[in-house]
Order: C-alpha cells, then sequence, then structure tokens
C-alpha cells in the first residue's frame, strides 16, 4: 500500500525551516529523551511513532518550547531566513514565536481551547494578541477559518462547550492556523476521537497541510494515520529513534525488529 | 506620636511599622504606574468586603491635617461610608466632610466625584479584584507573565465576547484601562462612566486591594486609556435626562424608584454635588419647589 505523501522532488527546498541535534531530557535520573536529532523542511509532515512511554510527548514538548532540556540543540529559520537558536530567545521572543509563526494542537481540545468564550473569540484570540483592533475584521476572518474547518458560520457564537470532539479539534486546529503559522506540533490530535470523525479530521488536516504548505511534527500511536499524513517517520523506543526515513519505506520494509513489530501490530501501541 | 491620646489607638489604626510598609508599596506603585504591587495585608476591624484595602491605604496616607471624604457608590451617607468615616475620625482625630472640594483624601467604593479633583487631593479606591485578566486567565503565574511582557491581546477577548454576544461593549463597570501606555489596569468597581476622570487627573489616584493583597496607582497627570476596537470606540453611558432633582447633566444617576406602580425618577449618584447644586439654586423636574411641580 502506498497511500504515504511525497514530497515532489522539484519542491524540496534546501533550508531546514526546524534544524535539531543531539536533543536530551532526563526527569532527576529517568530518561525522556535521548540524543534525536533531525531536520524539518518546509512543507514536510514529520511524524513520531512509538508505544506508550518511549519519549513522544517529552520530544513534542521540548521542540516546541514548552519543556527545557538536558541537553541538545534546537534552531528555527525565522521569517527574516535567519537560523535561530531557539533555547537562546527571551521568553518574549519565544511566546510571539508560538501565538504566531507556530501552532500547538492538543489532544485534548480543552487544553488548547478556552472553553468559556465563543467560536469566534478562540480563533480571533491570536489574531488581537497580534495587535488587531477592528471587530469586523477580526469577526470576517474567524468566520472565514470556521468555514475553512467546515463549522456553520451560524456556530461562530457559540462556545466550544456545545460542539460534538470533532468540531472542538477543527476549532483548534482554525485557532492555531488563523496567524498563518509556517510550524505546527500535534500531539495525537485524533486521539480520543471515533474512528469515522477521525477519518474526517485527517482529510481536513491533509488538506490545509497542502493548501497552506505547512511543516508539522505530529505525534501519534497510529501507524494508519502516520501512512496518511505524514512525508517522513521517526520510530522511538525508550527515549531513542530506533529508525527514521520516508514513511513509505519504513512502513512497508522496516528494517528493526522493533518496528517490524509495530507494522505486524504484534505490539499494542 | 500624632495619636489621639484620648482614643487608645495608634493614629489612624495601624501602627507606624506597617504604615511605613504599606507607604513602601505606594511609592512603588507610584513609580510604575497600574503595576499590582503586593503587600502584606493586615486584618482591618471590618470584613474584607468593607474596603479593607482602601482603609488601609487612607491610614497610611493620612496625616493629622486631612480632612476626610468617603463614598460609597456616590454617597457620603450609607452605612458603610459612615462607617469608615467614623473609624478615622476615632483613630485619627481627622476633620471629615462631604463636600468634594473641602477634602484632601478621598475614600471610594464606587464613584469618581463629579466636582473635578484638583491637585493636593488623593482620590483612594477601594478594589476587590486588582485583576483585570483573571476573568479569563485564572492561573496568577500567567497572568503576571502577560503584564511582564505586555501582552494583552486577552483583554480585547473579553471586549469581542461583548460586542459578539450584546452588538456592543456591554461592560458598564471596572472597564479596562492602560495606563501611561504600558500596564493594563482595573479601575475596580467605578463605572465607565468616570473612566475619562482618570485621565490626566490632577490628584493622586491610589488603589487598595485587602483580600487580594496588591496596591496600584495612578500619579498625577497620567494617561488612562480605555481599552476598545477601532469600529467600536470607548463611549461613556449617557443619560436621557439631567438630575430630576439639580437639573445637572452630563453626570452618573442612580434609579430611584419613587412607588410601587412604576413611578420613579434619576437622581445625581454624587449626593454632594446634587446638595451643592441645589444650595446654589439649581432645580430639577422632580424638586418640590420646580415650576413644573407647582400647581
Ligand atoms: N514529568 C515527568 N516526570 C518524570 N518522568 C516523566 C515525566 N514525563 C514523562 N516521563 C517519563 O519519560 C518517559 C517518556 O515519556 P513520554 O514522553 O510521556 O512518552 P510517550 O509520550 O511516548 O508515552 C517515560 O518513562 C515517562 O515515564
Ligand atoms: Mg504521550
Amino acid at each position: 500500500m502506498s497511500a504515504a505523501r511525497e514530497l515532489p522532488a522539484a519542491e524540496m527546498p534546501e533550508l531546514p525551516l526546524l534544524s535539531v541535534d543531539g536533543l536530551s531530557k532526563f526527569y532527576g535520573a529517568r530518561l525522556g529523551c535521548i540524543d534525536v536529532g533531525f531536520d524539518l523542511y518546509p512543507g514536510e509532515v514529520l511524524a513520531i511513532v512509538g508505544e506508550s512511554g518511549s519519549g513522544k510527548s517529552t520530544l513534542l514538548s521540548l521542540l516546541s518550547g514548552r519543556l527545557a532540556p538536558s541537553a541538545g540543540r534546537i534552531r528555527y529559520r525565522m521569517r527574516d531566513g535567519e537560523l535561530r537558536n531557539v533555547l537562546g530567545l527571551t521568553e518574549a521572543e519565544r511566546r510571539l514565536l508560538m501565538r504566531t509563526d507556530w501552532g500547538f494542537v492538543h489532544q485534548d481540545p480543552a487544553q488548547g481551547l478556552r472553553m468559556a468564550v465563543s467560536a469566534g473569540a478562540n480563533v480571533g484570540e491570536r489574531l488581537m494578541a497580534v495587535g488587531q483592533r477592528h471587530y469586523g475584521d477580526i469577526r470576517a476572518t474567524a468566520t472565514d477559518w470556521l468555514g475553512r474547518v467546515e463549522i456553520d458560520s451560524d456556530r461562530i457564537d457559540d462556545a466550544p462547550r456545545a460542539f460534538s470532539g470533532g468540531m472542538r479539534q477543527r476549532l483548534q486546529i482554525a485557532r492555531n492556523l488563523v496567524t498563518h503559522p509556517r510550524l505546527v506540533f500535534m500531539d495525537e490530535p485524533t486521539g480520543g476521537l471515533d474512528v469515522s470523525v477521525q477519518a474526517r479530521l485527517l482529510d481536513l488536516l491533509r488538506g490545509l497541510v497542502d493548501d497552506l504548505g505547512l511543516s508539522v511534527v505530529i505525534v501519534t500511536h497510529d501507524l494508519a494515520v502516520a501512512r496518511l499524513i505524514s512525508h517522513r517517520l521517526m520510530v522511538m523506543r525508550q527515549g531513542r529513534v530506533i529508525e527514521a526515513g520516508l514513511t513509505d519505506q519504513v512502513l512497508d520494509d522496516p528494517r528493526e525488529p522493533y518496528t517490524q513489530l509495530l507494522v505486524s501490530s504484534v505490539l499494542q501501541v | 506620636m500624632n495619636a489621639p491620646l484620648t482614643s487608645g489607638y495608634n493614629f489612624a489604626y495601624l501602627d507606624e511599622q506597617t504604615k511605613r510598609m504599606i507607604r513602601r508599596a505606594i511609592l512603588k506603585a507610584i513609580a510604575i504606574p497600574g503595576y499590582q504591587v503586593p503587600f502584606a495585608s493586615r486584618e482591618m476591624p471590618m470584613p474584607y468586603g468593607w474596603g479593607t484595602g482602601g482603609v488601609q491605604v487612607t491610614a497610611a496616607v493620612l496625616g493629622a491635617d486631612d480632612t476626610l471624604k468617603v463614598i460609597d457608590q456616590g454617597s457620603d451617607d450609607t452605612t458603610n461610608a459612615v462607617s469608615i468615616r467614623k473609624f478615622f475620625e476615632k483613630t485619627a482625630g481627622v476633620a471629615t466632610t462631604t463636600v468634594t472640594s473641602e477634602a484632601t483624601v478621598i475614600q471610594t467604593r464606587h464613584r469618581i466625584p463629579e466636582t473635578p479633583l484638583k491637585e493636593d487631593q488623593i482620590l483612594v479606591y477601594q478594589v476587590p479584584i486588582p485583576e483585570p485578566l483573571r476573568f479569563l486567565e485564572p492561573r496568577e503565574t500567567e497572568t503576571r507573565t502577560m503584564h511582564a511582557l505586555e501582552e494583552y491581546g486577552l483583554m480585547h477577548v473579553k471586549l469581542y465576547e461583548d460586542i459578539a454576544r450584546h452588538g456592543h461593549i456591554a461592560t458598564t463597570y471596572a472597564y479596562p484601562v492602560k495606563v501611561a501606555g504600558r500596564y493594563l489596569m482595573d479601575p475596580s468597581p467605578t463605572p465607565r462612566f468616570d473612566n475619562p476622570k482618570m485621565h490626566q487627573s490632577p490628584a493622586l489616584q491610589l488603589f487598595g486591594a485587602g483580600r487580594e493583597k496588591r496596591i496600584y496607582a495612578v500619579p498625577p497627570y497620567t494617561d488612562v486609556v480605555s481599552l476598545d476596537f477601532e469600529d467600536h470606540p470607548f463611549e461613556v453611558n449617557k443619560f436621557d435626562k439631567p438630575c430630576a432633582l439639580c437639573g445637572a447633566e452630563g453626570v452618573y444617576l442612580d434609579e430611584v424608584i419613587l412607588d410601587d406602580r412604576g413611578g420613579r425618577m434619576f437622581v445625581c449618584s454624587d449626593t454632594d454635588h446634587c446638595e451643592t447644586r441645589r444650595a446654589d439654586g439649581n432645580r430639577g423636574e422632580m424638586s418640590p419647589d420646580s415650576s413644573e411641580n407647582r400647581p
């Protein structure tokens, strides 16, 4: 099966957007992840797979600046083209990056949304955070984004409390994408959803990623999700990346015995 | 040493060391307009809802020569205002007044007096909740970071919600302001009608939150700008009619129910202002001696 995605060679840009070396995290004596390194290119989707406890969430938290690493380096190419050391940014710079050029989609939408304010305000928040002060414009942009994630515009004044799980997740995505970020982190974005709802969300995500040329680092324990959405794959075990490559190649022809077990579903992840 | 010898209290109730501690917090607050300075709030012989933060600030700034006015809503005569006034008469022996222009220190719960304040006056606000961002962000660590980094987009989320729900910015009390172009500040329970009075006021404005242990300040002649949207600019509440007793326009009015048949009138919330105007011969439509009411 070759549903997986390829970046056309001609479109493969030369300069990485995100460049990671030797990234490690110890929780006291306990290993979170160790010596992770990779480059992520514009428009590329990288999936991180592995069983529970393998260090996926730790790695995503490190990459997205939510957790300080014990060692290693993370560099990000700013909009001006300069590759900056993310760990050396001031808190103000890092927070600005997180709410403009980056996005983070949580597994639990309640963690990524303001459940008590309307869908429109949830989408508009980032715009207001970067200084937009025209109510009509903010609302028009929010309406547009709700449409793009297939939420009826007449739900714009409803709070996400009244939304289904799938709608909440789509709202969380719109809330992140409204500032046109270039890099989005996703932690099991289809995790808590029914299978049919998952399929629709994945379809939508795939379309948005392509349309916007987003770079994505997505954590999932579901290899089918990884196959559908990612170009490249990293397999983690006990905090280490044990195998990495193009998604199709890794899933169709895994080298590592552990990856073979994962793919053959002998291991329940 | 200023203590009235008969009362048995230290001057203005608090001991000198506590007052010094509060004054240090006040000085810091004045140096950083709109910034919430933590202070070691003391127990006062009254419940928190009675404005213990304001009372502590007043106690710290009061001198023997001061003349104190206390208002609750706009009135000098409510239980709360009367008790606080009596408290300082008893513990500090200071002169008190209801006349805005005679007061050197004015403690208030809601209103800014209609009579424009002057340079030698201090307005002390009693504040229940000092943090304007709390409505949307309950985490104190996060709101502190937002203030530190001047990340105030969230306040506009609240105003956005207002417009989405009501078609206009419906926040009428505790309407958020930006002070000296830097700190977001909650003017506390004052009506937004009074917000423009805070801007470039010649008087020193001090805010005390007892339960929340915070003091903040607006020094004289400081910019105080109410937040808004370009297409929904800040406006003060407008009243259809002038005060029914003194005929004043452009002042804040309270509704007074006259009978159980729907009869009502709107009168000055600032009772001193109303009385002064009436003493000067101004009349409203419900004045006993108004021409409209004469047989
Ligand atoms: N906050 C923490 N404190 C201590 N150990 C942790 C913490 N978070 C994760 N770990 C440990 O780090 C390892 C990797 O965990 P995690 O990154 O959550 O893996 P995954 O997301 O793949 O399930 C596990 O052994 C886990 O117990
Ligand atoms: Mg995890």
